[in-house]
């Protein structure tokens, strides 16, 4: 026993080798596939069974997940030196589309760069919980009343507005929360974090008064749908309906009446949840939040074995805002929530959300894999 | 020392702090999980009944009732764009047991064609199978009566009655009207879903594109009950659809029909412009094509046919085409030469047939070998004396004379109201910096101001740009921006909302008389004994202001490629003229160019003097 080397490399399999080398992690690689694949075969269903969506669908998965390889390559050292110039270039553009948006007319989200349209929102998603971690990065934690107040404000709140302005409710909802996510896991102290929670409680018929229309309908709508059954209510109406029929084994795969009938509407977007639960009932929907449960889980493991602040806080930030994205959704799908624009993660139709979810993804990635080893 | 303690990174004690934090948030995170869980449990399990009960039940449905997309006339208000009712023939795949021996058993009776298959498969594909797909659009009444009698054996399949988009005079005018198009993903990218959810049609380009908010209208709705296979019942609610907004524009059809026909089967393209309010009044590009193929569904065939053409029928000449001026700018270069007092009109220059710089061998030729002796600028206008121009340039310089003809709108789109229109090229100091990579190519050199004195080497102009450049002189300095749609007229209410022209910054000379020279030299290229269009103005009964350009090209415009045969043809010149009349009082300035036509005076001019005989010797004017 003794003549065996002390640090003789553990065996490892091919597999192991070739993740370790393309800077992957093979758990969160596996559930991220599992849930894609999935959700292709729930959208083949409320896409009304057409081939193209998916073709189109599985084209975004693929370049969403050649991005997050890209991603994983990226030192994170280099993630936190460009955070503030991402965060600022970000600003701009957000800035520019309000900008053109007053000269349009209504809600203007996507920017025209020649070949490629996005939406600027979609980099906050990512730039918010990158600055707030690079701002703490160096700082000693617990943050102080300052810093915290900074990234409350200056970096969370600040975007956010922006694209409240847009007006894209659940957007920006989403980019404060990563804020709000980093200081919370920084430390924030639990007085402050009251005090801010009596706050918002109070500013909440301030926040009213300044909702678009449409914005206190849905509200309205969500306290009481039933007073507006062909309007607004209509849509959580059905979802229940299409939810609540399936019980718990499913209607069986393409046949759930509610969805192929066009009852349900928005079915191959966000209310794409609603589908799975009737096709699939009780058992698929449950399936698919253990799924996500599993890829949150194994972001907190990473965050939890990042060697330094930044990559510690953008980790956990990440995973946490990628749990309130299934939580909105599923909230407003089964009628916990109000109706906001948020899209069930890596399942609905839709292509940047998807390509900026596996970029995330690629970060907590290469966090994981580019640690120094320290000898245990 | 009062200063606080300094603070120092305790990484134990920070990693420590963020494991209790992510446990509370893995915590919470299972408390919201929870509350989800139970939620379904509440809905799929313990009001499971209730639930199934009501999507059993589920009978009431929402359509999407489309608008009647609007009427599109010329300024006489004769319609050039209207509605049929038609019947088309619908398959809903999902209710067909066998597709393939139906569409086979369809296409024995005649009812589908063989070539649309291609279509029809693609459709098949991409579709939901719930959704009807057209198997044939337009059926007449003999193929509905076939259909009826044979319709028991076509469970799925159904004639419905909608509207179609016609052109009733075809490919008349088609490169300003534009066509309608089934609805693409990618215009469903730019158009609102919500109110396009129940149009199959959208404006592709010209005006039904540009106008397609107008066009349009906005989406109405009906409840309808509806039995578990979806057909509907009964209809029990329904909020009108309101149709769209008709257009009138500016264009005259009788002219776009004599220029159409002036032009005849010849590659080529006409504008005649409004000089006081630069309303288009024709606007031609030769060949064209039908655009009611588009708006029934193009087959796969017909659109190779059209795409692959050598003489390019879908592409809009008019507005896209850019081509050399030639001689057709000698008027601006010289009024421009009298305005920065470079030359007087009396000046005269010896033309020899070639032209030299000083201390090059390099010899610009003119058209005329032997030279036209002694010229002032209305010889070399009227004679289109080339030694004349290139003398003036290289007096003038690039400077001068790219500003001069910049602020005739050359380089720059003339922001007419339809879309695609090119800028063309003029060339300036800076654009040849910015245009080559090299060095020595970035330079700009002293022969190149010689050329463009004549509309030759990088100046590069659109028909539109040309027929704005003349309607300009005609109005003595005033522009305006091109305009094709003149009104939005709602049929409901009855309100027309008339357009206002839109002038833009006017040229201002330093001597106003300097127009009425040009006036004169223009008029003389026709009326004059020694002018180069004099054949068409032997016998018109108006006075014509004109000028005839021989444009020199390599290849075709557009850069296609072709076949060894026929390049000779290809080659030739291109012909130009532009001309506005009555000269005393202009009502119509036009620009026309005959690709490979050879000479401007042989080929464009007369085409331009029929344009102005129908506009100008109309018996009801």
């Amino acid at each position: 026993m003794l003549d065996e080397p002390l640090d003789r490399p553990r065996p490892i399999s091919v597999a192991q080798r070739l993740l370790a080398g393309l800077h992957l992690d093979g758990p969160l690689l596996m559930a991220l596939l599992t849930v894609c694949c999935l959700g292709l075969f729930v959208l083949y269903s409320a896409g009304g069974q057409n081939a193209d969506l998916i073709v189109r669908q599985g084209v975004r998965i693929v370049v969403a997940s050649v991005t997050m390889l890209i991603i994983a390559q990226i030192h994170p050292k280099f993630l936190r030196l460009w955070a503030p110039w991402l965060f600022l270039g970000g600003i701009i553009l957000l800035v520019l589309v309000l900008v053109m948006g007053e000269i349009g007319k209504g809600a203007q989200r996507w920017l025209d760069v020649g070949i490629v349209r996005f939406q600027p929102s979609e980099i906050m998603k990512l730039a918010v919980p990158m600055m707030a971690a690079w701002y703490l990065h160096e700082r000693p934690l617990p943050p102080t009343l300052r810093e915290t107040l900074t990234v409350l404000l200056l970096l969370s709140m600040m975007p956010a507005a922006l694209i409240a302005r847009q007006p894209d409710l659940g957007t920006a909802l989403l980019i404060a929360a990563s804020g709000v996510l980093v200081i919370l896991l920084a430390g924030m102290s639990m007085r402050l974090i009251l005090a801010f929670g009596a706050l918002a409680l109070a500013a909440a018929p301030l926040l009213w008064m300044n909702m678009h229309a449409y914005q206190r309908q849905r509200v309205l709508t969500f306290l009481n749908p039933e007073s507006d059954p062909l309007g607004s209510g209509y849509h959580i109406i059905q979802s229940k309906i299409a939810i609540g029929s399936g019980g718990v084994f499913g209607k069986g795969w393409l046949n759930g009446t509610q969805a192929q009938l066009e009852f349900l509407p928005e079915r191959a977007t966000d209310f794409i949840f609603a589908v799975l639960g009737e096709e699939f009932g009780l058992l698929g929907v449950v399936t698919l939040l253990l799924l996500y449960l599993l890829i949150i889980a194994r972001g907190l493991y990473i965050a939890s074995q990042a060697q330094d602040t930044f990559g510690r806080l953008l980790s956990g930030s990440i995973s946490l805002t990628f749990f309130v994205y299934v939580f909105v959704n599923t909230g407003m799908v089964t009628g916990l929530l109000p109706v906001v624009g948020v899209p069930l993660p890596l399942v609905s139709y839709g292509g940047t959300s998807m390509v900026t979810l596996m970029a995330g993804f690629g970060m907590l990635m290469s966090v994981h894999t580019h640690r120094k080893l320290i000898p245990q | 020392m009062f200063l606080a303690p300094s603070r120092l990174k305790d990484h134990w004690r920070e990693q420590r702090l963020f494991l209790a934090r992510s446990i509370a948030g893995g915590v919470l995170m299972i408390f919201l999980t929870s509350a989800v869980v139970l939620r379904l449990v509440n809905l799929q399990v313990i009001h499971y009944e209730h639930f199934s009960d009501l999507s059993q039940g589920n009978r009431v449905r929402i359509e999407a009732l489309p608008p009647t997309r609007g009427l599109i006339r010329d300024r006489n208000g004769v319609l050039l764009a209207e509605n049929l009712p038609s019947y088309q023939l619908e398959m809903i795949p999902e209710q067909v047991a066998d597709v393939e021996e139906t569409l086979e058993k369809l296409t024995a009776m005649g009812l589908i064609r063989e070539h649309d298959r291609e279509r029809i498969d693609q459709d098949l594909r991409s579709h939901p199978r719930f959704r009807p797909t057209a198997l044939r659009y337009q059926m007449t009444d003999e193929e509905v009566a076939i259909f009826a009698v044979a319709r028991q054996r076509f469970p799925g399949v159904d004639v419905q009655a909608g509207l179609i988009r016609n052109y009733p005079y075809g490919p008349v005018a088609v490169h300003a009207l534009g066509y309608v198009g089934a609805v693409s993903q990618a215009d469903l990218e730019r158009l609102d879903a919500a109110d396009y959810a129940g149009t199959t049609h959208t404006g592709k380009i010209g005006v039904e594109r540009a106008e397609e908010a107008t066009l349009h209208g906005s989406v109405g709705h009906r409840q309808v009950l509806v039995n578990a296979e979806g057909r509907i019942l009964q209809e029990i609610e329904r909020s009108r659809p309101h149709p769209g907004r008709d257009i009138t524009l500016t264009l005259d059809l009788q002219l776009q029909l004599a220029s159409e026909s002036a032009l005849g089967d010849r590659r080529g393209a006409i504008v005649a412009l409004d000089p006081a309010n630069g309303h288009v009044l024709s606007l031609v590009s030769q060949p064209g094509y039908d655009p009611n193929l588009f708006s029934v569904g193009i087959s796969t065939r017909d659109y190779e046919a059209l795409r692959d053409d050598p003489d390019v029928p879908l592409f809009n000449r008019a507005l896209r085409g850019v081509y050399p001026p030639g001689s057709t700018i000698k008027p601006v270069v010289g009024l421009a030469g009298l305005h920065y007092g470079t030359v007087s009109p009396w000046q005269r220059v010896y033309c020899i047939g070639y032209y030299t710089l000083p201390g090059h061998s390099h010899r610009y030729r003119d058209w005329k070998k032997e030279g036209h002796g002694p010229v002032d600028l209305h010889g070399a206008i009227t004679q289109s004396c080339d030694v004349y121009f290139y003398d003036l340039a290289v007096k003038l310089g690039i400077d001068n004379l790219q500003s001069f003809l910049g602020a005739f709108g050359f380089g720059a789109r003339t922001g007419i109201d339809i879309p695609s229109e090119k800028a063309g090229t003029l060339p300036s100091r800076e654009w040849k910096r910015a245009r080559f990579a090299r060095r020595e190519d970035q330079a700009w050199y002293p022969g190149e101001t010689v050329i463009t004195g004549i509309g030759q080497g990088y100046l590069e102009v659109t028909p539109l740009q040309l027929a704005q450049m003349t309607a300009t002189i005609a109005a003595r300095g005033a522009r305006f921006r091109p305009m094709i749609v003149a009104a939005r007229g709602d049929r409901a209410t009855g309100e027309t909302e008339t357009l206002a022209p839109v002038a833009l910054q006017p040229i201002e000379v330093t001597d106003d008389s300097y127009w009425d020279q040009v006036f004169r030299d223009m008029t003389d290229v026709v009326h004059g004994e020694r002018g180069t269009a004099r054949r068409i103005g032997l016998d018109a009964p108006y006075r014509i202001a004109g000028k005839t350009g021989t444009a020199q090209v390599f290849t075709i415009a557009q850069g296609e490629e072709y076949e060894a045969d026929d390049v000779d043809e290809r080659l030739r010149h291109h012909a130009l003229f532009i001309a506005f009349a009555p000269a005393e009082a202009p009502r119509i300035a036009v620009a026309v160019i005959v690709e490979n036509g050879g000479s401007g005076s042989g080929a464009a001019a007369p085409v331009a003097r029929l344009v102005l005989d129908n506009y100008l010797l109309r018996s009801d004017q």
